[in-house]
């Protein structure tokens, strides 16, 4: 029988592997009896609110309230509002106002309510090329065009990338070219190549301060003006619209995003690392 | 160069002091991946076997699809599965996208044809002569099939591990489908990629030391359990 040794172990160690699955799902098991089952909460937000680690602070205090386990899928904001579109998400938490006024229109989205803002810097590369700065965007825009200076765009539907090409529209310009350079990816990433490339970038202030420290060529050259507010809602996916939304958990969590304590919470956060903060209160 | 030493003493830290995040994010990443193994192998030898083994028509059509299938991008299989599991999807009532059980479905979707098609290479390279004297001797079934699965055992055991190297590898599918939820669905290859996105290279680097860390330990295991002599 000695022969079939290889065999034997093989199959004692895949019984091993499946057993201690088993094993942590009776684990789980015993531990839902001491407690009732969390409902799951599906919120579909921006890379912006997981990658700068608010969210983090917040969840933990909103799961425990309410028994909860609030399943976050991070993404750009014109992915989420599309979950949001489709009842796959229960909650949003984005900040693209136009696009989300669209999504309250069709139905799809209710209750919606303003959450937070912070702001959007025109970040560049240290010896600014384009030679812009102060507060005015659309004369940095111009600038860059005129310029001929390399700009890095997310290019990926997000909150982000359409505040960019708002601002392009207001400028008159289509931006396009070998100096317009369209990355597809996230905030940090594209970042990272705005820094290789030597390219102006917009970005939300939050993701900024976060990556400061890898971002070696870049410096903040336009920040302040009105036209660079970025302003977050919350809405639920409205539950008559799609069905097996969890409507009840997400009416509480768009609740617990404007109440005064997490709004206190959403203002204090960031003060310590980056002796500002990442995000302001401002519900109405 | 100073930062990868970082990543390597922050890994070691990582493991010393018992870091929990990353210890369940490690034994989740174990469970995934060995899941989809097994029941990719389950299936997959077997099937494997067969194809080797038989002569039927279409045969050559199976193999040709399995062979694509061994370089099915994972954010293709990702996507497939995301939309099959969609609330508005066909199996939208199990609600089981974001969920571990939906990465172990993508990881056996791009595992399955690997194993398939690797097992059936090493059956068809048995030798006729051989097959006929099995069954000269009057070897049962399962005595053959035994047989014939010594024969083949290297080749075997280096198909699973190179299933298990696609799916422990694996991030597009795993973010797709698993979400990166913290505590949840988070393994180590969509950590890394949400590290980096962060600009924690450092914390990157470490998580990275430790997934290479695991896929070397099981891929030791599973050469010596490949290279053993046999005792008779």
């Amino acid at each position: 029988m000695l022969k079939n040794r290889f065999f034997a172990t093989l199959f004692v160690f895949m019984l091993l592997i499946l057993s201690a699955c088993g094993n942590s799902e009776s684990d789980q098991a015993n531990a839902k009896e001491e407690k009732p089952e969390p409902a799951e909460l599906i919120l579909a937000t921006t890379t912006s609110t997981q990658d700068s680690g608010l969210l983090d602070e917040l969840l933990p205090i909103f799961e425990k309230e309410n028994n909860v386990k609030v399943k976050t899928i991070a993404v750009g904001t014109g992915q989420a509002l599309e979950m949001g579109a489709k009842g796959e998400a229960d909650v949003l938490l984005v900040h693209a106002p136009k696009s989300e006024e669209e999504l309250v229109t069709t139905g799809d989205a209710v209750n919606r309510k303003r959450v937070m803002y912070n702001d959007f810097i025109l970040a560049g590369p240290k010896d600014n090329t384009a030679d812009v700065s102060g507060d005015d965007i659309l004369a940095a825009f111009k600038s860059i065009s005129d310029g001929k200076a390399n700009f890095v765009t997310r290019g990926d539907d997000s909150g982000t990338h359409k505040k960019e090409l708002g601002i392009w529209t207001a400028v008159n310009i289509e931006p396009a070219g070998d100096t317009y350079i369209s990355t597809g990816q996230g905030m940090g990433a594209s970042l990272q190549i705005a820094n290789e490339k030597n390219g102006y970038i917009l970005t939300d202030r939050a993701t900024w301060l976060a990556q400061e420290k890898n971002l070696t060529n870049l410096q903040i050259v336009v920040e302040g003006g009105k036209d660079l507010m970025n302003i977050y809602h919350v809405m639920q996916v409205n539950p008559e619209k799609h069905d097996m939304v969890n409507s009840k958990d997400a009416e509480k969590f768009v609740e617990f995003m404007v109440s005064s304590e997490t709004q206190d919470v959403i203002e204090s956060f960031g003060k310590e690392d980056y002796g500002q903060s990442l995000f302001f209160k401002y519900t109405e | 160069m100073e930062l990868i030493f970082d990543g390597l003493k922050k890994a070691v830290e990582m493991i010393l002091t018992g870091d929990r995040e990353i210890l369940e994010i490690t034994w989740l990443t174990l469970r995934v991946c060995l899941m989809a193994i097994i029941i990719s192998s389950i299936i997959g030898l077997p099937l494997g076997m067969f194809l080797g083994l038989t002569r039927f028509k279409g045969r050559k059509i199976i193999l040709v699809l399995i062979n694509i299938g061994m370089g099915l991008p994972p954010v293709v299989a990702g996507l497939w599965i995301t939309m099959l599991l969609w609330r508005s999807g066909p199996l939208g009532h199990l609600q089981l996208l974001y969920s571990p059980t939906a990465i172990v479905m993508a990881q056996v979707l791009v595992s399955l044809p690997i194993i398939t098609g690797l097992t059936s290479s090493a059956f068809q390279q048995i030798n006729e002569k051989m097959l006929l004297q099995i069954k000269a001797l009057g070897a049962t079934k399962i005595q053959s099939i035994a047989l014939l699965l010594k024969q083949t055992k290297i080749a075997i055991v280096a198909a699973i591990m190179a299933g298990f190297g696609r799916v422990i590898a694996e991030v597009g599918a795993a973010m797709m489908v698993g979400g990166n939820i913290q505590g949840d669905t988070r393994i180590l290859t969509t950590s890394i990629v949400m590290e980096v996105s962060k600009g924690n290279f450092d914390v990157a680097l470490a998580i990275s030391f430790i997934l290479l860390t695991v896929a070397l330990l099981i891929t030791a295991a599973l050469t010596l359990l490949q290279q053993r002599k046999r005792v008779s």
